[in-house]
């Protein structure tokens, strides 16, 4: 549809998106999720800039969570369209690999590291092609690159949260996608995993592949990411860390819930 | 053992063990996913179903019963949305009531109706009929090779064991999807598993093992089936594929000891009566819970402080 087209098309009060850009990894188009009666994400349009390190950031409650959730299809969308290297979901998701927050399973499940990273062979492996040799190194050299590759025998209840974030991340690893979201990746977990998974990411991006991340220390977001998306259940800003993390721009996403001494203690861009 | 055994023992032991490893099967994943309640729940709502379509058909045959107990579970699913709405009470209350209110509704139409004529009577309902699923026509274990004496063999046999390999190759075919999206379901739904699917087919495999062994154990034991062997099971390893392994082992433990021991057991203890085997099936698996409780090697939760 040319441009004239979408300007007939939307006086006529049908529904139209533009076209999104055909290079980003993501783009969200009027993204609406709601679990209830109140949208937890409301209208959000965003597009994440090729072999960029994205954050999403936001308070409790902001649907940073349900953003990304809502961009794999987990969750389903109320309205709105998801493109992922321009085409819809379906078609792309052996392009993507997912970080789940750490706190969303259960670690007592009976089951070893090894195994959990091979599961992001799943869409290789499908139903009923048996784990072979060639699968378990490939597993087991994703688990070297986050330094757990000792711990490939361990049931996963025995590890600490640092740790089983790292078998989360190598499990992504062995998803060997372009596109990574993770949600929360740095959560609660020690300073050396910090450095493991910030190491890791970097990484990616040096590989050319785009990483997205839910993110919620504001202090460490000039040092890490080159993107941000601030929302607050509607889209606040996006753009480059440089020009859009601000003070300003943070303490609309943040209300009165950040005081403005706990800004200018921020780490933030040069302006 | 002769005669006797194959003619009287040896068709309700074989459907027995079926029976329990068809409902341990999918019990596993029950657990794990935290829905064990629902094998409870669907044992109960299989009653009346079967008992409507009794009324409705005049013979008990797989087809309509199965279809009974879907429709059932409908109804059961309809009212529980209806009552939560409605009566605004919480998930699970409303679930209580639906299933114990369903439950009761089947007793009262069992014993209202002229059910003389076949095996179906409030009692066989609760505890199953194991002990007369007998094979008449038996005459040694030399009938195992004899056509004529297979072919009447109990029609229940063939229909426990339809279900039991009908459950093992699903347990097998669908084993990857099941424990990834069991373990994380938004990493499942990542990777286009379709996890509501899934889980969907898991309770309707439940209840079709809920349906299969109503005959055997009845469809308040069969609840036991669903969760002592499973949970005895998770205490002996940390592997899930060996957990599986370790519940068909515990299923066919508690099926065959459980026989064994109503069959004998008041015998030996000088008493005349044997007692219900489905019974007797229930408390040998809780019995071995029990003990996998107080020894099996992973009894304390993983990452629980030592000594704790």
């Amino acid at each position: 549809m040319n441009n004239a087209a979408l300007e007939l098309a939307s006086e006529a009060g049908e529904r139209v998106f533009r076209p999104a850009p055909t290079d980003s990894p993501l783009a969200m188009q009027e993204l609406t999720v709601s679990y209830g009666e109140k949208p937890a994400v409301f209208s959000i349009d965003a597009t994440v800039p090729a072999e960029s390190m994205t954050a999403i950031i936001g308070p409790n409650g902001a649907g940073k969570s349900t953003l990304l959730k809502a961009a794999l299809g987990i969750v389903p969308r109320l309205s709105g369209r998801v493109m992922v290297f321009g085409a819809p979901l379906a078609q792309v998701m052996h392009r993507i690999a997912y970080v789940p927050q750490r706190a969303s399973v259960d670690w007592d499940f009976p089951t070893r590291v090894i195994d959990v990273v091979l599961m992001g062979l799943y869409r290789e492996l499908g139903l009923l092609h048996l784990v072979r040799h060639h699968h378990r190194e490939r597993a087991i050299a994703c688990l070297e690159r986050v330094g757990m590759a000792d711990f490939a025998d361990r049931q996963i209840g025995q590890l600490s949260g640092g740790q089983q974030q790292r078998v989360f991340l190598a499990r992504a690893l062995a998803q060997n996608a372009e596109l990574y979201l993770l949600d929360e990746p740095f959560a609660g977990v020690d300073a050396a995993t910090e450095k493991a998974i910030i190491d890791v990411l970097k990484s990616l991006k040096a590989e050319k592949r785009t990483v997205v991340c839910v993110h919620h220390d504001l202090a460490t977001v000039t040092d890490y990411f080159d993107h941000v998306l601030l929302i607050n259940v509607r889209k606040i800003a996006e753009g480059p860390v440089a020009t859009t993390f601000t003070a300003e721009n943070l303490q609309k996403t943040y209300g009165g819930r950040l005081a403005t001494a706990h800004i200018d203690q921020l780490k933030l861009p040069a302006a | 053992m002769g005669v006797e055994f194959v003619q009287l023992s040896l068709t309700p032991l074989l459907i027995g063990i079926l029976a329990a490893i068809a409902c341990a099967l999918p019990g596993n994943f029950l657990i794990l996913r935290r829905q064990a309640l629902i094998g409870d729940a669907i044992s109960h709502v299989v009653l009346p179903g079967i008992v409507v379509a009794f009324l409705l058909t005049g013979v008990i045959s797989t087809w309509p019963m199965l279809l009974g107990a879907a429709g059932a579970a409908v109804v059961a699913v309809v009212l529980i949305e209806a009552i939560r709405r409605v009566g605004r009470i919480e998930p699970g209350a409303a679930m209580g009531v639906v299933f114990t209110s369903l439950f009761a509704a089947g007793v009262l139409l069992l014993e209202q109706s002229d059910t003389s004529g076949v095996h179906l009577d409030v009692e066989h309902a609760l505890y199953g009929n194991l002990e007369s699923l007998i094979w008449f026509s038996a005459e040694g274990w030399g009938s195992l090779t004899d056509p004529a004496a297979l072919a009447a063999l109990p029609p229940e046999l063939f229909r426990m064991a339809a279900a039991a390999v009908l459950i093992g190759l699903l347990t097998v075919v669908f084993w990857r999807p099941l424990k990834l999206s069991t373990f994380d379901e938004g990493f499942a739904g990542a990777v286009g598993i379709p996890t509501a699917a899934l889980s969907l087919g898991l309770v309707i495999t439940a209840a079709v093992a809920a349906v299969a062994a109503f005959d055997a154990v009845g469809s308040i034991i069969v609840i036991a089936m669903f969760i002592c062997p499973p949970a005895a099971a998770r205490l002996m390893t940390n592997r899930l594929e060996i957990q599986v392994l370790w519940s068909v082992a515990f299923a066919t433990l508690s099926a065959v000891l459980g026989y064994v021991l109503a069959g004998y057991g008041p015998l030996w203890l000088g008493a005349d009566n044997a007692v219900s085997a489905a019974g007797m099936i229930a408390t040998v698996s809780g019995l071995i819970l029990a003990l996998a409780c107080l020894f099996a090697p992973h009894r304390a939760r993983i990452g629980a402080p030592r000594g704790a």
